[in-house]
């Protein structure tokens, strides 16, 4: 019945909100009463939008908090948010009202807590190493005696005043400083671009490059120490082409630089004592291998002259070495001319007694035996001739005799039976063999005939010869004296000096000398 | 022995030469004539360590940096 007047129910007099005005409401409340606030929480799932926003969650075992940061934001955190990741996210909570939704805008993420810190760590140190950024064998050695220093740190503070001091004291160096931030957002890029920066000085430029680089920084918590940690330091020292000392923090504090470091020194002291050696010790090295050549140089001379000396008394007087041989000289000398008249005297002797036996009437005796020899034999010669004749003749009749007995009429009956028979067949086999030559010779004739122009000719075709030589051109032709065509029946001589049908005689032509 | 003249050796170089020839002339196995010139050589290479030792001179400078983080030069540093 009262369809017009609303019956007030208890409590309906509250104001009324429209949907608008009530999400417009709670948004003021809620950005009224957390516009700072920081969150912790593990990060759930993560999704980096293409518009460069990057919207993830925040949990606990209970709730679920949306949290996004704009693309400008993303840009500035120094930590991005990954999953399963325990962090403390500053910003303010605002609403959504078109979903019926609020959220966090985060400005800043800190991993919360050491152990969060520890955690992220580890992940970067397996992954560097997973790359092999750790390997030994990528360590470069460090030189022996830098010339120059490049040293990453604070320019103020008591790193670089030990660093220097520690130098000084062991062998005074040039040093360059490249001031960096040592902590804080900025400390990572800042030492990156430091290592990078050294490496891209020149050798000889005006700025000299350094030999061997020392990055170092005090003690301090994991979180003052966090910018030695990030991956973009790690990468540029292992990347430096100048061998690198990391120096961060005390002894138990192990930065991921230090594990991509060519050396690691506990503290910046101690950075200064790998870079170089001590001077002093060096000059009393230099001193003793001094001393230690002149010795063992004094050495060598001195042996070999006590060498020398010991030989020269093993070495006889000269005198000895000839005495004897004067003394024999003397004995020989003195003995020649007694010598020498023996032997005269004994060929005299021998002389006298040859000549005494050489007389003529010897001579006569001599050729008077052999004369009777001679007449002896002459004598003996004519009768032995006699009878060696008579002996000789008498053979020759035996022998004739003997000849006449053997009949040699039968034998010579058999070879000429034999005889027959072979040229019998030397006649067969010779006719045989004259008559295959023959059937080669006139197959080889047909042969040479088909391949030789001559069957060609017989075809049409004609040789054309001009000077002796076979014509293949019509300049040829046209330059050649006379000209030959061969046919298969005979030969064709045409023109020729006398007769040159090409060129015909100049048309008469009245002439004054015709 | 290296060719390298001992004029462009470095400190290490030099001292790894010198320590060489020591050990050579000390093992006195060497030819009288040899001895000669390596303790010659062995001398240069004495004198070339002591130079190396006496360049020892600390000279401290920081790189200047303009507002990029780019090197434009360096200042000495002094008193530290």
């Amino acid at each position: 019945m009262n369809d017009l007047i609303d019956d007030p129910q208890p409590g309906e007099n509250a104001h009324e909100f429209s949907v608008t005005e009530i999400s417009g409401a709670v948004k003021r409340v809620i950005e009224g009463e957390f516009g700072r606030v920081r969150v912790r929480g593990e990060v759930g799932r993560v999704f980096p939008a293409r518009s460069g926003h990057l919207y993830f969650d925040l949990k606990d075992q209970r709730n679920v908090l949306a949290s996004v940061s704009w693309k400008g934001q993303v840009s500035r955190l120094t930590v991005k948010p990954e999953e399963g990741m325990e962090v403390v996210a500053t910003g303010r909570l605002t609403t959504f009202g078109s979903q019926s939704k609020y959220q966090l805008n985060v400005e800043d993420i800190r991993p919360a807590g050491v152990g969060a810190l520890m955690a992220m760590l580890e992940k970067r140190k397996k992954a560097l190493q997973a790359e092999g950024l750790f390997a030994e064998d990528r360590k470069r050695p460090l030189p022996y005696l830098p010339d120059v220093i490049g040293v990453v740190t604070s320019p103020s503070g008591a790193v670089i005043r030990d660093i220097l001091h520690r130098l000084r004291e062991r062998f005074p160096r040039k040093v360059l400083i490249w001031p960096v931030v040592v902590q804080g957002d900025a400390c990572a890029p800042q030492v990156a671009a430091a290592i990078e920066g050294f490496n891209r000085l020149t050798a000889g430029g005006e700025v000299p490059r350094p030999d061997l680089l020392i990055v170092a920084r005090g003690g301090g918590s994991i979180e003052d120490l966090w910018g030695f940690n990030e991956e973009t330091v790690a990468r540029a020292a292992a990347a430096s082409k100048i061998p690198l000392i990391s120096a961060v923090g005390h002894q138990t504090d192990t930065t991921l630089i230090d594990y991509v470091s060519d050396k690691r020194a506990p503290t910046p002291t101690a950075a200064a004592e790998l870079a170089v050696p001590v001077r002093h010790e060096l000059l009393a090295w230099v001193e003793g291998q001094g001393a230690r050549l002149s010795r063992a140089a004094s050495r060598a001379v001195g042996q070999r002259r006590q060498r020398l000396a010991d030989l020269t008394r093993a070495l006889p007087r000269p005198e000895t070495l000839v005495t004897a041989a004067r003394q024999r000289l003397d004995y020989a000398e003195a003995r020649l001319p007694r010598a020498l008249r023996a032997l005269a005297q004994g060929k005299r002797l021998t002389l006298g007694r040859s000549a005494a036996a050489l007389r003529p009437a010897t001579l006569r005796r001599a050729l008077q035996g052999q004369r009777e020899r001679l007449a002896g034999i002459a004598a003996r010669l004519a009768p032995g001739a006699e009878r060696t004749i008579r002996d000789r003749a008498r053979a020759l009749s035996n022998a004739a005799a003997r000849l006449r007995a053997a009949n040699p009429g039968r034998d010579l009956t058999r070879r000429r039976d034999g005889f027959e028979a072979l040229s019998a067949r030397l006649t067969i086999s010779a006719t045989s063999q004259v008559n295959s030559w023959g059937r080669r010779l006139d197959a080889l004739e047909r042969l040479r005939q088909s391949l030789g122009y001559t069957e060609t000719l017989r075809r049409g075709y004609a040789v054309v010869r001009g000077d002796g030589a076979v014509v293949t051109s019509k300049s040829r032709a046209e330059h050649a004296a006379a000209l030959e065509i061969e046919f298969t029946d005979g030969r064709l001589r045409l023109g020729g000096k006398p007769v040159r049908k090409d060129k015909p005689p100049p048309p008469k032509q009245g002439s004054l000398f015709d | 022995m290296s060719d390298k003249p001992v004029g462009e050796m470095s400190f290490e170089e030099a001292m790894a030469a010198l320590e060489a020839i020591v050990g050579q002339l000390e093992s006195g196995d060497v030819e009288l004539e040899k001895s000669i010139t390596l303790y010659e050589r062995g001398a240069a290479l004495k004198k070339r360590c002591e130079e190396k030792l006496k360049e020892a001179e600390e000279k401290v400078a920081a790189i200047t940096l303009d507002e990029q983080g780019n090197p434009t030069g360096t200042t000495p540093v002094e008193g530290m």
